[in-house]
């Protein structure tokens, strides 16, 4: 048995030895007739050494004021066993109940340590150049601006921009994606990917405390205290839980003799087989584990959950509502059709790319972008920015104007309209019209396919918010198939508009809840007013963790289904093992009191539904189905 | 302020949540103890911080004396 901690071991030590005194004890008393004391003094042996820990906490937490524990339960159910002469009856119940915590403390601590491995991204080292040399140094001593060197097969170990080296970056352990990404001299890295192919000289941009790093493990620690409602249910139902229990067990051994006449040591019995069984411990360490299972699962796939109470609300989506820009959309602006009218596209685009070259509009740069060649400035003379048009300038010695069509009305020229949707740069050429170039923002490959996958898992409404104009909006709507499209939103207005969704969402089903998506730019206020605010690609935006509920590390809306899915399957782990648990012991207690289970049904019952709750919550946290 | 501590064997449900119940009737403290991560996390008026964690302190010693709080 490795990983047992020393405390499990000597716990299975005792168990051991206790079931090995057993035998004897029970061969002996069962096939001599032994005088009672000698046969009490047999079994005590076995007792005593498993159950002495019970009985010390037992008294311990009388002298303290809290009587009503399972310690408690556990030593009067077997003192009565005992005092009942019943012997062996009382050291199973006590083994038993010994063997049960060990499993319930080695299930715990691996699912804890199966957690941290998972967020096993904290580095170790940061490698310095000093006097020539690389020295390992510690990633805290290491201030922004200083260079570190990342070799193949290390983990970047702060946020910086690679200032030599190209590689690509396992980024598996931050955002569950397996694919390597590709990182140039220039990029921004962030710590926690692994370097995969060539070594990186990195300019360090955030400290270690700031670093992406510490955030994510700042937030999965302290993830769990954040309780679910469920959670704090549990606990609650277990802190009246005893004390009920106990004072029915006391009925039933006084109560019946009393009124009815009953024989005293039977109902005494059934009251102790009633206490067994009632121990709450299946439920008590059921619902947190499956939340912390929850949790981590959802962590391996790159989804940050704050809390279990944020998994409980997110079970019950029913609207979802998407910003679109960076959601959505990829956020980046890009060139998708030319229509030239008098020259060639490859002309339209440079004469475009030339005009507005000194311009550092996304626009501006998606021209230059989709040009792709090095401007030479000598060409260019004379450029003037219109605002909230676009730029005239001299280039080549021909007068280009490129912008909107209030550009183009302003000089005399009238333009053709395009019925493509996105943002449209009229350009002419001394005053007479050359053609346009359409730039528009894509919609992220997954965008459908996680649209579908809320619908199929019954989430009722869709909508996404945007600052964007009408045509682009309701376009994008409608090829992503979202039930509504709110446009020319200011980042104000959505906050206006979701408290309304909100409204309408209380009409349609008070216990469901809103999920608002957003990139984390701008709508933090929006994120914290809806009922679960979950950030997307919100590596890096600190504003966006803060204000997020659910934070999903990669950009990938598709994830939001996944969460969701990961959510339902957690709560239905809780809900299984709450029912479960009750039922059986409702049950067991009935037959209990009805004089038709005796202890050792009770016993069994009792560490059978712990383990099966137990091993039931532990599925909560593999996700692998789930994607 | 707020601060967080590692709990060593803590081995029990219901005892994490009891410490938790105790922490928080203590006046101007907001605690939480959470039992997977085996941690507790303390929010207290500055002033009366170190004070207040002598009296967590004491309680977990009460309601769990194998269990210590690593400071």
């Amino acid at each position: 048995m490795s990983g047992l901690t020393k405390k499990q071991k000597r716990t299975l030590i005792r168990i051991v030895l206790s079931a090995i005194l057993l035998i004897p004890a029970w061969i002996i008393t069962n096939h001599f007739d032994i005088i009672w004391w000698k046969s009490l003094i047999i079994f005590l042996l076995p007792y005593g050494l498993i159950g002495w820990d019970i009985l010390w906490r037992a008294v311990r937490n009388i002298a303290h004021g809290q009587i009503f524990d399972e310690n408690f339960l556990m030593c009067i159910a077997t003192i009565g066993a005992f005092a009942l002469g019943e012997y062996p009856e009382g050291v199973f119940v006590m083994l038993f109940y010994q063997i049960g915590e060990l499993f319930q403390s080695y299930a715990v601590g691996k699912s804890r340590r199966s957690v941290s491995e998972m967020m096993n991204i904290r580095p170790d080292y940061a490698n310095v150049r000093r006097d020539g040399k690389l020295v390992r140094t510690d990633p805290e001593e290491i201030k922004a601006g200083d260079v570190i060197i990342v070799k193949p097969g290390e983990r970047i170990p702060l946020d910086g921009v690679i200032i030599s080296g190209s590689s690509s970056l396992d980024t598996a352990a931050l955002t569950g994606e397996s694919l390597p990404r590709a990182a140039e001299t220039g990029d921004d890295v962030i710590s926690g990917c692994v370097n995969i192919s060539g070594p990186l000289e990195i300019r360090v941009t955030k400290e270690f405390g700031q670093s992406t790093v510490t955030r994510i493990l700042e937030l999965v620690e302290n993830s769990s205290s954040k309780k679910a409602k469920a959670e704090n249910f549990i606990t609650r139902f277990a802190r009246y839980y005893t004390p009920c229990v106990v004072g029915a067990a006391a009925l039933l051994a006084v109560l019946p003799p009393i009124v009815a006449g009953g024989s005293w040591t039977e109902w005494i019995r059934r009251a102790l087989i009633f206490l067994v069984i009632s121990c709450p411990c299946a439920l008590v360490i059921s619902v947190p584990l499956s939340f912390f299972g929850g949790i981590g699962g959802a962590s391996k796939k790159g989804i940050l959950v704050k809390g279990g109470n944020y998994l409980e609300v997110l079970s019950r989506t029913s609207y979802v509502v998407f910003d679109k820009t960076g959601t959505l959309t990829k956020g980046v602006f890009n060139v998708t059709a030319i229509h030239p009218d008098q020259c060639s596209e490859s002309e339209l685009l440079e004469l475009a790319a030339y005009a507005e070259a000194y311009s550092d509009h996304p626009i501006s740069v998606s021209l230059k972008d989709a040009y792709g060649k090095n401007i030479d400035n000598d060409r260019i003379r004379e450029v003037k920015e219109i605002s909230g048009k676009g730029v005239k300038a001299v280039v080549d010695d021909r007068e280009i104007a490129a912008g909107n069509d209030k550009l183009m009305e302003s000089i005399g020229v009238k333009c053709r309209p395009c019925h493509r949707i996105g943002t449209t740069v009229h350009v002419a050429i001394n005053k007479s019209y050359a053609g346009h170039i359409v730039i528009s923002d894509e919609v992220k490959p997954d965008s459908d396919e996680a649209i579908r996958a809320l619908k199929a898992m019954g989430v009722k409404k869709t909508v996404m918010l945007t600052g964007d104009g009408k045509d682009v909006g309701e376009s994008i709507a409608a090829q992503l198939n979202l039930d509504q499209v709110y446009t020319k939103l200011l980042p104000a207005d959505k906050v206006g508009k979701v408290e309304e969704l909100l409204d309408e969402k209380e009409h349609y089903n008070k216990k469901t809840a809103l999920v608002f998506v957003g990139d984390g730019i701008n709508d933090a206020p929006v994120l914290s007013r809806a009922d679960i605010g979950i950030a997307m690609g919100a590596i890096g935006s600190d504003a966006a963790i803060e204000a997020a509920d659910i934070v999903l590390m990669d950009d990938k809306p598709s994830k939001i289904a996944s969460a969701i899915k990961i959510a339902k399957k957690t709560m239905n782990i809780v809900r299984q093992n709450i029912i479960f648990a009750l039922a059986v012991k409702i049950a067991v207690m009935i037959l209990g009191a009805l004089g038709a289970a005796d202890m050792w049904a009770a016993v069994f019952a009792d560490v059978g539904v712990s383990a099966l709750a137990i091993l039931n919550a532990m599925r909560a946290l593999s996700v692998g189905n789930i994607d | 302020m707020k601060k967080t501590f590692k709990l060593q064997d803590l081995d029990c449900a219901n005892c994490a949540a009891k410490m938790e119940n105790e922490i928080n009737k203590l006046t101007g403290v907001e605690a939480s103890v959470s039992f997977m991560t085996q941690k507790l996390t303390v929010s207290a008026p500055d002033e009366s911080f170190d004070a207040t964690l002598k009296q967590i302190v004491k309680l977990c010693k009460k309601i769990e004396p194998e269990c210590k709080i690593i400071i």
